[in-house]
């Protein structure tokens, strides 16, 4: 049986090739993520759901270098914390998605690298990450598990 | 210059830092009563108060020490931009002539570590938070990391940025962080966010500020050299701006609430960015002070890295920035955080800022805060 994702309509799941759910406004075009309801840029209600491509390139990425505060549902102890990456990946012509990386290592993140979504475990559920395209990391086994 | 309609006649301070047996609201009734004896009046004299506070506690609860005299006390809360919008909404009693003699005061006590934040408050979903991505100081990493490779700034900038906060707590006796620390601690300390240290982290802390105002015609009856505040401008968020808290971000980027709050003060006061003597930017890293001066129209994109290593930022630099040390020496009680900036731009321009005195005889001054989830307060001050 697959891990539950930690919230449903993030992203199609399970799905061998997974893709984030997000929204877009049938009105003036932009698309955000997750889904809602309305559109933050015209204010209008005329939304649709939209799957987002599911590669794009790294806007900007940072390393989270301690265990956050609860909610933070993470490994329980400061000693099992391993920093993790984050970033916002560029898919191109519809927006620009934060998520956790796969990489953690500053050496081996640039800004512009390929990216390409992935799924991998966090506890007892599964969430999004962003992997580097055809490199190390892609198998979610590089600082990414929660 | 368009003409005064508000000056700050009274000035008063809590020391930031830690003080654990000074409950916040404490802390915010000791400004009041500085700022009352600064300007020589008492509570009795004061027509109205706006004040706030994130963790400290109620604002108005201050009345029960301060005294029962039942005049108006309006509690503020609006995240980092607590104090400005406590100023702006004092401000506009007055210019509306509902009040003559007014307080806005800000005060907070937070605990240690790194701010918590609960997505349901952001209307966010419960996952932003479990998976580990609302967390403020990823915002400003990457923030900065995406201005660093646009812009040319170094690791050596945001260093020094740090050290000279340091520098100028060390001579301002209400400061949190009273130790010098030099480019090559701040750079070896331990990574937070990268490519953010821990000493380019300001920390949550402790602290009250108050400020009286009066009409700009009655000020000196108060005050022997009273400070004008020629505006004070309150933004949020347009769409497609870089904040905190964004589970995505538009492709297309819009200004920032900073940008939009910096211009509309300045054009309010009629007074232009390169007229400033003395400014306070929202320093809650390193990399912030680098790009709010910019966003505030102090200077261009990139040319930070130039002013950094030739000293101009410094307190007898061309443009002094955060001669109190900013919230990376002065720690970031959320409530007064706003406040403190124009408390220092006041004793600046009224030449009494101690070992830390702007030389030169400052006139002009300029305070600017930024905060979740996307909020920015700018004022412009002069003599």
């Amino acid at each position: 049986v697959a891990a539950p994702p930690v919230a449903e309509g993030l992203f199609t799941w399970p799905a061998g090739e997974p893709r984030l759910i997000g929204s877009r406004c049938r009105d003036c075009g932009v698309v955000t993520f997750p889904s809602q309801g309305s559109c933050p840029a015209c204010t209008s209600v005329a939304v649709e759901e939209r799957l987002l491509p599911r590669t794009g390139t790294l806007y900007t990425w940072t390393v989270q270098g301690f265990q956050p505060k609860p909610p933070y549902a993470g490994p329980a102890g400061p000693e099992e914390f391993e920093p993790y990456g984050v970033g916002y990946v560029e898919l191109p012509g519809e927006v620009r998605v934060e998520a956790r990386l796969t990489v953690a290592d500053p050496a081996r993140l640039r800004i512009g690298m390929p990216m390409e979504l992935v799924i991998v475990p966090f506890g007892e559920t599964v969430t999004y990450a962003f992997a580097p395209l055809d490199g190390p990391g892609r198998d979610g086994r590089d600082g990414s598990r929660g | 210059v368009s003409s005064p309609e508000v000056a700050v006649v009274g000035i008063g301070i809590h020391p930031f830092g830690r003080h654990d047996a000074v409950p916040g609201r404490a802390m915010g009734v000791h400004a009041v009563r500085e700022a009352l004896a600064d300007a020589g009046v008492g509570w009795a004299d004061v027509d109205f108060a706006f004040g706030g506070s994130k963790d400290g506690g109620n604002a108005d609860t201050m009345v029960a020490d301060l005294g029962l005299t039942g005049l108006p006390f309006v509690n503020v809360r609006n995240g980092c931009a607590t104090g400005g919008s406590a100023l702006v909404s004092a401000c506009n009693t007055i210019r509306a002539g509902a009040g003559r003699l007014g307080v806005a005061v800000g005060f907070d006590k937070h605990p240690a570590g790194a701010f918590g934040a609960d997505p349901a408050s952001y209307g966010l979903g419960s996952w932003y938070g479990e998976t580990g991505l609302m967390v403020t100081t990823q915002f400003f990493g990457m923030k900065i990391q995406r201005y660093m490779h646009d812009h040319g700034i170094t690791d050596a900038a945001l260093a020094r940025v740090a050290a000279k906060a340091f520098r100028n707590g060390a001579r301002n006796p209400n400061a949190w962080r009273r130790k010098a620390l030099s480019e090559a601690e701040i750079l070896a300390a331990p990574m937070i966010a990268h490519p953010l240290t821990r000493y380019m982290f300001c920390s949550p802390g402790e602290g009250g500020v108050a400020l009286v105002l009066a009409p700009a015609d009655e000020a000196r009856r108060y005050c022997g050299r009273p400070v004008y505040l020629r505006s004070a401008v309150v933004r949020t968020r347009r769409f497609g701006s870089f904040e905190v808290f964004s589970p995505a971000l538009a492709l297309a980027r819009a200004d920032s609430p900073t940008v939009d709050a910096a211009r509309d003060a300045f054009a309010a006061a009629g007074v232009g960015p390169d007229e400033v003597d003395v400014a306070q930017v929202q320093d809650t890293e390193s990399g912030a002070e680098v790009m709010h001066l910019a966003e505030c129209g102090l200077c261009k994109d990139g040319e930070q890295e130039e002013w950094l290593a030739r000293g101009v930022t410094d307190i007898d630099g061309a443009l002094p920035v955060n001669t109190d040390g900013g919230c990376l020496a002065n720690g970031e009680p959320i409530g007064a955080s706003g406040l403190r900036q124009v408390y220092e731009v006041v004793a600046q321009l009224q030449g009494r800022a101690g070992d830390r005195q702007v030389p030169g005889d400052p006139r002009v001054g300029f305070t600017h805060v930024y905060g979740a989830p996307g909020v920015s307060a700018c004022t412009v001050l002069s003599r």
